[in-house]
């Protein structure tokens, strides 16, 4: 049991990531709503981006900008994760807003956000 | 040009000028003229009887093909919504329950969170931190890492960005350019701005007048500090950015239109991206071959210092601000 917690407490901010994931991926499979589907992705994409942020994290290292004149690989903490979370951010903005752009069309045409309806409308539309 | 009477000199001009179809009454379906006469033995009455027979099975098959899909939707709708409904959700919970378990017993095998000689922890990292400032001069590790040992991936980013904004016109703006007047769907978007929007707020529009010079100045500081603190063209361009909301939310577009048109955002998103790509190609040409470039990288923690960061910084953070702008106008509006 102690060991449990001596794990937990190790990879917490793993663990709250992957619990966010999970939650971002079932609202995204039980909502029927657009809307409420983009929300659930855009939580996946912030739990990758906090699984991220916390691989580049170093116990007692600051920022990755020149302090002191030190330029020591052990005063800062990584900067890779950091510039990968920017590019994450800046792709899942741009998804977002075509993701929104698209859904607003659709309830421009069928009047409805429920998924479903939308997909009963097009199949009538076929026929 | 030759005249359309003449005689075509050559078949193949005459095709490219597009005065004669070689192919014409070549191509069409020859009846044999067997079956025609297998035809002629038939009565005129016959074959009308026979068409208008066809005619109606068909019609009969469509119907029939029409009510089964309307009684497979309806039973989906009515009986079958019910248990399927519970049966997808109980499905749903439990792959996420497992996909998280899985994910979880991956994360608990990871090295400890935070420590000194993690394997992710390596010569990349130690190479940006230690070569960073005589390679790039920037005293912002990370903006020195994203704009200069990476600055292709943040050029496509920029691109990204781009593309998203050109998207988003792309299905949402409403076209003013049929004819002079505009169309109906924009009076409608029109009149739905002035009804659901905030107008003549006094309270908006005067924290507007005092904010929005101080966001806009905070932003490009953001941006022209970017390889000396913090910040960067990402996170300045979107502080601008939401000063052109602030202030488009308080006054609404025509005031807006004074300064920042349609025609304007398209020159601020195109140019700096052509900058980038100008800039970039230039460096990587140079670097590629081993020719000195000629670009000063500076005392470091100067303003005016490492290279091509800080242009590239303020040609990112014009292409943030006006993507964000563009979303959020269209979005509102449909328009500029």
């Amino acid at each position: 049991m102690e060991n449990f917690w001596q794990v937990m407490n190790q990879h917490l901010d793993e663990i709250v990531a992957v619990i966010l994931f999970g939650v971002g991926f079932t609202t995204l499979l039980l909502h029927r709503n657009l809307i409420k589907k983009i929300l659930g992705l855009n939580i996946m994409d912030t739990a990758v981006y906090l699984f991220l942020a916390s691989l580049g994290y170093v116990e007692g290292r600051t920022a990755p900008i020149l302090t002191d004149g030190i330029t020591s690989a052990e005063k800062y903490i990584n900067p890779v994760p950091s510039g990968l979370v920017l590019t994450g951010i800046v792709v899942s903005v741009s998804v977002s807003a075509l993701m929104l752009a698209l859904t607003i069309r659709l309830y421009r045409r069928y009047h409805t956000l429920d998924f479903d309806q939308i997909t009963l409308m097009m199949k009538g539309e076929d026929d | 040009m030759t005249n359309r009477n003449d005689p075509p000199k050559n078949r193949f001009v005459g095709w490219l000028m597009g005065e004669e179809n070689p192919l014409d009454d070549e191509l069409e379906l020859i009846v044999s003229t067997s079956q025609q006469e297998g035809r002629d033995v038939l009565s005129l009455e016959e074959a009308e009887r026979q068409e208008e027979a066809e005619e109606l099975r068909r019609e009969k098959l469509a119907i029939d093909e029409k009510s089964q899909s309307v009684r497979i939707h309806s039973w989906a709708k009515h009986q079958g919504a019910h248990w399927l409904e519970t049966l997808y959700r109980i499905a749903a919970v439990v792959l996420c329950g497992a996909i998280i378990f899985f994910l979880m017993t991956t994360v608990v095998a990871l090295p400890p969170f935070g420590a000194e000689n993690n394997p992710y922890n390596n010569e990349v990292s130690q190479r940006y931190i230690e070569q960073g400032i005589p390679e790039t001069g920037a005293v912002n590790f990370v903006a020195g890492m994203i704009l200069d040992y990476r600055a292709f991936d943040t050029f496509g980013e920029s691109t990204v960005l781009f593309v998203a904004s050109c998207g988003v016109i792309f299905l949402l703006k409403l076209n003013d350019h049929s004819s002079g007047k505009p169309s109906r769907a924009m009076l409608e978007a029109e009149y739905d701005d002035r009804h659901h929007e905030p107008k003549n707020d006094g309270i908006l529009q005067f924290a507007a007048k005092l904010l929005t010079p101080v966001i806009l100045l905070f932003g490009f500081y953001i941006v022209l500090n970017g390889h000396l603190s913090p910040g960067g063209g990402f996170s300045g361009g979107a502080v601008m950015g939401a000063g052109l909301i602030l202030y488009l939310t308080a006054f609404g577009f025509e005031d807006t239109r004074r300064f920042f048109t349609y025609k304007m955002t398209r020159w601020i998103s195109c140019l700096p991206l052509l900058c980038y790509a100008g800039m970039k190609s230039y460096s990587f040409f140079t670097g590629a071959n081993h020719i000195p470039g000629g670009v000063p990288l500076g005392t470091p923690g100067a303003i005016l210092s490492s290279g091509f960061i800080l242009p590239l910084n303020i040609c990112v953070g014009f292409i943030v601000m006006c993507t964000m702008y563009t979303f959020y106008a269209l979005f509102r509006k449909g328009g500029m």
